[in-house]
């Protein structure tokens, strides 16, 4: 468990983050609360002869509202949302997530950003920002863009950014409505079996909007819109309810590891969406 | 003079048993300033590390070390070939087996030591580690035990003549090139006879995981060679350090006063840390290559995938009865897996440890047991995992079989429990596969825990969740796990104990100070379970000076008296019975410096509490502070100076702490999730030291009894890789998953241990993995559950239900 030697840098500003990119191409990476990136570096299942480490960039740490959305900086910490009650205010379904991922020791560490850009199907932010559509603010040495977070995930630790760009900041737009964020998992610390984000909007009694996306049970987070689009309408009852899990199972793609086979998966998943559909509702 | 205290506050004041003592190692520990093996840094220290096979079976057709040689930092590459003239390359088991130091042609398991690098720094090794080059011939891997015994393919070469016969192996003959050792106990024939002609045979296959006991601190040692004066001195994470030092002095030829083997302040052990692993024996010789202290640490991987593992057994078991429930024949088999090497940590007459307990806390007139081991490629160990020797295995095995017996005869088990417990007035009792177990008294302890958790309330509301259930109401089961164990601890009487031809006695030396304060030196090691804390306590009772007089030292063997250590609960019914009998010696020259002071006659004065009083005139006395002091500074006609004792002890017969446990578990069938809504621990440990550290050990005991139940596991898939090498995957129970723990008790004294204790940092173990599996298998007995092996993490609880048609 130790890593192969490598340079460790710590630059003061984007430009300096930029610059040795440009050096050292694709022996260099950035890295925020190292939390996930470490390890896989112990594991020696990345070789990272080039290390910047992002904690003295500035201009990344700041959460920002306004009134239709919420600009969160990429090295905000998990921690960092469960303590913020005004962001908790407005996005609630965020700290409900938070409070889910690792443990209060890897949340300390752990970044907004890191847990996104990483790729990773497991990491619960994903799913979450594509629940919410969240739109990526990606800086790179020819300027800024932005990404939705609908768009933003190819394959296991393949995404949209580029090697050369740096992930910047998150833009939620606010959400009215019910919200749940349900997740299984064996222990305290441990990866989702499954989880569902849900948020959802009631109008007359029914179903006006929803929108759900699932985590850990494919190569990249799963936004299911078929899953929502099978609630708009109705009342939630019973056959509504196995429409959209029906429609999300469709979607999904589990491979069987230690967590279990794929028949359980899938039994789980749409458990655990079934719970957040309701917990979603019970709040709207 | 007149005495101010009371003597209830001269009682108070000694600490002594019974007493609720804080822990005095908890400072240290508490504030990181604890010594562990990884804290010592000498002078010049070297680090050395293992390239390790990533194969389960391979042949190796060359190692090369020419790059890693050129590694910045390194010093040195070891393989077998350099361990071969020195005949270290292979090392002797404590099972009576040998096992490859350094990969000599082959390996056995995945992660096996192919080579060791030596370098300046932890981190140079990692990258030596790196650059060495093996090119390995993958064999055909065998990781089923019964497949293995009907392979062709040979696992260990070196255990078949050249004519292709197989010699007999250190338990007799072998039947197969890929088998160790049949062992058996009770009787055969009628016992099958018994059966045959029964009322009621319930019969049951089950297959208790492979697991590891996962100490926080992982294996290691410093060996530092001192070439001037020729001795080495070996800082280690030993469970027994004098075993340790005649096994290396036997392997290494060096002599054992030239040996020092010092285990510091250890992180857990459970087991893991009782053997010899191949680390210790290269950074021996590694340090007598270089001239150099060696250290060797482990990280978590090697921990999980190379030490000790444990379990591992695939028991077949038939019971019989007579149609009211009176157990008549037990008989079980087992196939034992033992990976690539037979490196289990058991008494040397007993291959497959005390699994012969297995008739458990019953009157079972007739029984019979039956163990193979096998090899395979899986890693070496077998050692008891915070149990005595494959009692956890006995215990899960028997309160299986009494459920499965409940089911076949349509019969709650609770009730079929107390028609067979051995009963009060039975004890000493022998049992069908020969121990005698000392004392119980089992009835009173079951109707005590049945009544406290209102067994039936329990379960009236468990039929009325059932209905529930099936109207459709819940999706919720509920599970009331029993279980009744009788553990055997305290290993054990010379005459039928030992390891490597080492009697398992145990020993105390105690030097009192002119000054009334003392020190106690033992055989035994503490990972954690607070012996300065409780064996200063014995001795406060026994020769009346303070507890927080009294210093408490153990593991090293230069200074501490010959002993084997601490595991499978044997410190207290051994080394703390020594420790009595050392008191008592003390107490005894004490007497005789009294009556000198006191100008009467020896059988005149009596001992109370922490002096000696005349006989009747309580108000003439001298407190043992004043005799330790006139013991060094009086000329007393016909008596030594000076105020010592040593003692070994030998044991009669083991001690048999028993307990009824009770869990009542909630489990959602959809998703397999589980919830211990409550657990209730009885234990009868016989005379109780500290409750406050019983309690501790009940609650430590209870949780890694959980984690073995619901999730705890080394997983291998078909190519003998090793699925759970981290922590990410390897259960290891936090405060978030556990409990809140009832702990009860009753006290039965041993009858023959000098203070009555019997021991207790395994009952829990051995009493709680098959009180959660029952509570599980409970939840679903009503839908035609019989047995379901564990670990019953989510997924399998999930088939559980599936298969049986809870999901639609
Ligand atoms: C024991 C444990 C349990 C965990 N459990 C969970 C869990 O349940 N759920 C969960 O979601 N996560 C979990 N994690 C992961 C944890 O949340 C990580 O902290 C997170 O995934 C990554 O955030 P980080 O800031 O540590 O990123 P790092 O580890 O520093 O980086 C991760 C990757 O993202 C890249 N990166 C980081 N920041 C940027 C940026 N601003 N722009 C571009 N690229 C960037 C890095 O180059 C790297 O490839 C767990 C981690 C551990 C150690």
């Amino acid at each position: 468990m130790i890593p192969a030697a490598f340079e460790y840098y710590r630059p003061q500003d984007m430009a300096g983050v930029f610059a040795i990119l440009q050096e050292h191409g694709d022996d260099a990476r950035v890295m925020a609360g190292g939390h996930s990136l470490i390890p896989m570096m112990k594991l020696r299942m990345a070789d990272v002869p080039h290390l910047i480490d992002l904690q003295d960039v500035g201009g990344m740490s700041d959460v920002t509202i306004v009134s239709h959305e919420v600009r969160i900086g990429a090295m905000v910490t998990q921690a960092d949302i469960i303590d913020n009650t005004e962001l908790t205010a407005v996005v609630p379904i965020l700290r409900e997530a938070a409070l889910q991922i690792a443990d209060p020791q890897v949340r300390y560490m752990g970044t907004v950003g890191g847990n996104i850009a990483n790729g990773d199907p497991g990491n619960d932010m994903p799913g979450l920002m594509q629940c919410m559509d969240a739109t990526f603010t990606l800086v790179g040495p020819n300027g800024e863009r932005g990404v939705q977070a609908r768009d933003f995930y190819e394959a296991a630790y393949i995404t949209a950014r580029e090697d050369d760009e740096i992930l910047t900041a998150v833009t939620i737009p606010l959400h009215s409505g019910g919200y749940a964020y349900e997740k299984q998992k064996r222990k305290i610390g441990d990866y989702a079996t499954a989880a569902a984000a849900v948020q959802i909007t009631k109008d007359n009694g029914s179903c006006a909007s929803a929108a759900i996306a699932m985590t850990n049970l494919s190569d990249t987070p799963v936004y299911s819109e078929a899953a929502g689009v099978a609630l708009v309408g109705g009342t939630l009852d019973d056959t509504s309810l196995k429409a959209s899990v029906a429609a999300m199972l469709n979607d999904i793609d589990p491979t069987e590891d230690n967590r279990g086979p794929i028949a359980f998966k899938k039994h789980v998943a749409g458990v655990i969406l079934r719970r957040a559909i309701e917990r979603a509702w019970s709040r709207t | 003079m007149k005495d101010e205290v009371t003597r209830e506050e001269r009682i108070d004041n000694l600490k002594g048993m019974g007493c609720s003592r804080k822990r005095v190692e908890d400072a240290r520990f508490t504030q990181g300033k604890g010594n562990y093996v990884d804290d010592i840094k000498l002078d010049g220290m070297l680090f050395g590390d293992f390239v390790r096979s990533p194969y389960a079976h391979a042949r190796i057709k060359s190692i090369d070390t020419a790059a890693a040689l050129k590694v910045p930092g390194v010093l040195a590459v070891l393989t077998a070939a350099d361990l071969e003239p020195l005949g270290l390359h292979w090392m002797p088991t404590l099972a009576g087996d040998k096992q490859m130091v350094l990969a000599d042609g082959k390996v056995l398991f995945q992660g096996q030591e192919v080579a060791y690098v030596v370098a300046e720094d932890r981190y140079a090794a990692a990258d030596g580690i790196e650059a060495v080059e093996v090119d390995y011939e993958e064999l055909t891997v065998l990781v089923n035990p019964f497949e293995s015994l009907q392979s062709d393919i040979i696992l260990r070469e070196d255990l078949v003549a050249e004519d292709g016969s197989i010699p007999a192996g250190a338990h007799g003959p072998r039947k197969h090139h890929n088998h160790i050792f049949t062992w058996d106990a009770g009787d055969k024939l009628p016992t099958e006879e018994v059966i045959a002609n029964a009322e009621v045979v319930a019969e049951e296959s089950m297959y208790y995981h492979r697991t590891h006991p996962c100490p926080l601190e992982t294996c290691g040692c410093v060996a530092s060679m001192d070439k001037v004066n020729g001795k080495l001195t070996l800082w280690g994470t030993f469970q027994a350090p004098h075993a340790i030092r005649t096994v290396v002095s036997l392997i290494s030829g060096i002599e054992e006063h030239n040996i020092r083997v010092v285990s510091p302040d250890i992180g857990g052990g459970f087991g893991n840390k009782v053997g010899a692993y191949p680390g210790y024996v290269c950074s021996v010789v590694a340090s007598i290559v270089t001239g150099k202290p060696v250290k060797w640490i482990e990280d978590r991987m090697d921990n999980l995938m190379t030490t000790a593992f444990a379990r591992d057994y695939h028991m077949t078991g038939k019971i019989s009865a007579t149609k009211d429930g009176k157990i008549t024949g037990l008989k079980c088999h087992v196939t034992a897996d033992h990976g690539g090497f037979d490196a289990c940590a058991d008494p040397t007459k007993f291959p497959a440890g005390f699994m012969n307990i297995c008739t458990g806390s019953y009157d079972i007139p007739t029984a019979y047991l039956e163990v193979d081991g096998v090899y395979t490629n899986k890693a070496p160990g077998g050692v008891s995992y915070r149990c005595s020797f494959r009692v956890t295995e006995a215990v899960y095995f028997i309160e299986r079989m009494i459920e499965v017996l409940a089911i076949e005869l349509n019969m709650d088990s609770a009730e079929l429990r107390r028609i067979n417990f051995i009963k009060k007035e039975q004890f000493p009792y022998t049992a069908a596969l020969g121990w005698e177990y000392d004392s119980g008294d089992y009835h009173t302890a079951w109707d005590k825990a049945l009544k406290t958790v209102d067994y039936d309330g329990l379960r009236a509301e468990q039929t009325k969740r059932v209905e529930d259930f099936k109207a459709g109401k819940t999706r919720t089961l509920m599970g009331i796990g029993l279980s009744f164990f009788t553990e055997i601890v305290g290993a054990g009487p010379v005459k039928n104990c030992d390891i490597l031809g080492l009697g398992m006695f145990d020993s105390c030396e105690i030097r009192i100070h002119p000054t009334g304060s003392a020190i106690a030196r033992l055989g035994t090691i503490s990972q954690g379970q607070g012996h300065a804390t409780t064996f200063a306590q014995i001795l406060a009772s026994e020769i009346g000076l303070p507890a927080d007089s009294i210093t408490v030292e153990e593991g090293d063997t230069d200074t501490a008296p010959y002993g084997l250590g601490t595991y499978g609960s044997r410190s207290t019914p051994v080394a703390g019975a020594a420790t009595a009998m050392a008191g008592r010696k003390i107490r005894a020259k004490a007497q005789m410096i009294a009556a000198y002071l006191l100008e009467v006659h020896d059988n005149d004065v009596e001992f109370d509490v922490d002096r000696f009083i005349v006989k009747g005139a309580p108000e003439k006395f001298k407190t043992m502070k004043e005799i330790a002091f006139a013991a060094y500074n009086q000329a007393i006609p016909g008596i030594e100076p000076g105020l010592e004792a040593v003692s070994y002890y030998d044991p009669p017969n083991m001690t048999y702490p028993f307990g009824a446990y009770v869990c009542v578990m909630d489990i959602d069938v959809d998703t397999g999730v589980t919830e211990i809504r409550r657990f209730y621990a009885l234990d009868d440990c016989g005379t109780r030291i500290n409750p406050m550290i019983i309690e501790g050990q009940v609650h430590g005991g209870l949780t890694e009894a959980l984690a073995v139940a619901l999730g705890q596991e080394i997983a291998y898939d078909d190519m003998g890789n090793c699925k759970t090498g981290t922590l990410m995957d390897f259960f290891l129970p936090t405060a978030w998953e556990v409990p809140n723990y009832e702990t009860d008790f009753t006290v039965t004294p041993s009858p023959h241990h000098p203070i009555g204790a019997k021991g207790v940092g395994e009952s829990p173990h051995v009493g709680g993995v098959p009180c959660f599996s029952n509570a599980v298998q409970d939840a679903f007995r009503p839908f035609g559950n019989r047995h379901t092996n564990m670990p019953h993490d989510h997924w399998r609880i999930w088939k559980m239900a599936n298969e049986l048609g809870l999901h639609d």
